[in-house]
């Protein structure tokens, strides 16, 4: 460990070299960053925003804004209004199902979902098309998980309505070429809404530039804290939605008879905010800058062909996915031979390394793949060689401690 | 750290090489019993004549707690009159539940082995599963709740 790195997990309290943290796919550490920004909030602004006339309302209004403007820039969004704030992804890509698709799917049209994607992108559209008599597409991978730009232009029709699919597949790793799908998506009239959930933590993402209609993510994958997460939405669009909550702050005048609704992006926040989170998403965006996405996206590009170079010296071990590490972003997925991944991630426990086990909410993909289900060790830029080594000695124990000889 | 125990020896070679995985003659009780969320699958064959289970297997797939503990209960039960074999179960949902004596543990034989699974819920369900199966098939309702 170098006196960078020292430094860098100092950042983050909660690591320490009793344990090699490797779930950073199913949520990233906080740094103190972070978590004093949120601590901050509640000591020195909280208040209810939006709606009080005083100091304090004024002060955590201006704070939650402030975080709007952070994401905004982010991710290159052309307006702040662009950008609504939700508890995750999750909520995000279900605002979009009961909002837009609820209203502008059709029956007899079609919904395009990727193979790739986790439940919370493929349920809510299961929903829609269920709900709207509309037909569900699913575009699928090889066996490596790729899916081509040509295989879209093969399955897209000009009934196709909304393509959905994600960046960066939680399980495999692998990238979508997002940009050349939403330009078919759109030479077909389609919408298309982008799963960033992986992706945005992880690598600059520029919603100009790939020119999708709807990007979700989620604030506690990006340091941020739980319960905080974020829908970006072209304006022409999220304009001509309807509400997805109604109630409190996201009216304009309310009627015995009925209502109008605020301007976006308030019409789709109903209720209290959580400022405490936006506060501590703003952060998280302060410290990701700081260090920068570059030095990021370079300790996770190496620490991702240490682990991968290394896993697969083992025996008995398969890595799912791709035969090129650059192509799994800090994701890898595999399979020991005759040993089930639950016993595979309890051993390693025991032994202080996170993974996570299971089908990943990605039951439709693993199946697709043949890999009911499989074990995840998933890299963050604050880990460190130390944890691989920590990963790759406990992996070669696992086959023994589970009575297999080697 | 405490997991670690749960992989002694008696438990790996149950896993590895189960006495009971396989089919039988002439049952006539056959129940699957399934894990939804971890993918643990048996399919539990028994041979009950006058109330004794005069010969029992399984076949199935799924991790090593599942497994072994299934091959372990069978051990157990084999021989067994269905009333036996119900008490047993109740003894070892006890010991999940960390409510057992030392003399009830000893009943359990190997499948005391399993007690330290009692501290890791998500993995309790793996050992319960040939258990709940075997309630099952004797019309016993399965009370234990997760956590």
């Amino acid at each position: 460990m170098n006196d960078f790195e020292m430094n860098l997990r100092k950042d983050f309290p909660i690591l320490n070299d009793s344990f090699a943290y490797l779930d950073n796919a199913a949520t990233s550490q906080k740094p103190l960053s972070v978590i004093q920004a949120v601590e901050d909030y509640y000591k020195t602004s909280n208040a209810n925003p939006l709606r009080g006339i005083y100091d304090l309302s004024v002060a955590a209004t201006e704070k939650y804004e402030a975080a709007r403007l952070s994401v905004k820039k982010f991710i290159n969004a052309s307006k702040k209004a662009e950008i609504v704030f939700t508890r995750n992804a999750t909520e995000s890509v279900n605002l979009v199902a009961y909002s837009y698709g609820m209203s502008f799917i059709n029956e007899g049209d079609e919904i395009i979902v990727s193979i790739l994607e986790h439940h919370s992108n493929m349920l809510p559209w299961q929903n829609v098309a269920k709900a709207k008599n509309a037909t569900l597409k699913y575009l699928y991978c090889d066996e490596n998980g790729v899916i081509n730009p040509s295989d879209l232009e093969e399955l897209i029709t000009d009934k196709t309505a909304l393509v959905a699919i994600t960046q960066v597949s939680n399980v495999i790793g692998r990238t979508n070429d997002i940009k050349s799908f939403a330009k078919i998506a759109h030479e077909y009239g389609a919408v298309i809404l982008c799963d960033g959930a992986q992706s945005v933590p992880h690598m600059k993402v520029d919603v100009t530039d790939l020119d999708v209609d709807f990007l979700v993510f989620s604030g506690h994958k990006m340091l941020a804290p739980m319960g905080i997460g974020v829908l970006y939405g072209k304006s022409e669009l999220l304009k001509k939605m309807p509400p997805f909550l109604y109630g409190g702050e996201m009216i304009e005048s309310v009627t015995v008879d009925g209502a109008t609704f605020a301007r976006i992006p308030t019409k789709f926040e109903a209720g209290t905010v959580n400022v405490g989170g936006a506060v501590g998403l703003h952060a998280a965006i302060d410290y990701i800058n700081n260090i920068t996405m570059d030095e990021i996206v370079k300790r996770e590009e190496e620490l991702t062909k240490y682990a991968y170079e290394r896993m697969s010296e083992i025996k008995h071990l398969t890595i799912i996915g791709s035969e090129d590490y650059k192509e799994h972003h800090g994701i890898i997925t595999f399979d020991i031979d005759d040993c089930h991944p639950h016993d595979v991630a309890d051993i390693l426990g025991g032994l202080g390394v996170d993974v996570r086990a299971g089908h990943h909410c990605a039951q439709p993909l693993l199946k697709h793949i043949g890999h009911p289900v499989t074990t995840r060790a998933s890299i963050a830029f604050y880990n460190v060689k130390e944890d691989i080594d920590r990963l790759i000695d406990a992996l070669k124990g696992v086959r023994r401690t589970l009575g297999y000889g080697e | 750290m405490e997991n670690k125990t749960i992989y002694t020896e008696i438990i790996t070679d149950h896993n590895v090489d189960p006495y009971h995985k396989h089919e039988i003659e002439g049952a006539n009780l056959i129940l699957e019993g399934v894990n939804p969320s971890c993918g643990d699958d048996i399919t539990l064959s028994l041979k009950v004549e006058d109330d004794v289970v005069v010969d029992g297997a399984y076949q199935g797939v799924g991790c090593a707690i599942s497994q072994a503990s299934a091959d372990i209960m069978l051990d157990l039960v084999i021989g067994k009159t269905k009333d036996e074999a119900l008490r047993l179960s109740d003894l070892f949902l006890n010991m999940i539940r960390s409510e057992i004596t030392e003399e009830e543990l000893e009943e359990l034989e190997e499948a005391g082995l399993l007690k330290d699974i009692a501290h890791n819920p998500s993995r309790t369900k793996c050992a319960v599963l040939g258990w709940r199966t075997l309630r099952e098939m004797f019309g016993v309702e399965f009370e234990y709740e997760e956590e």
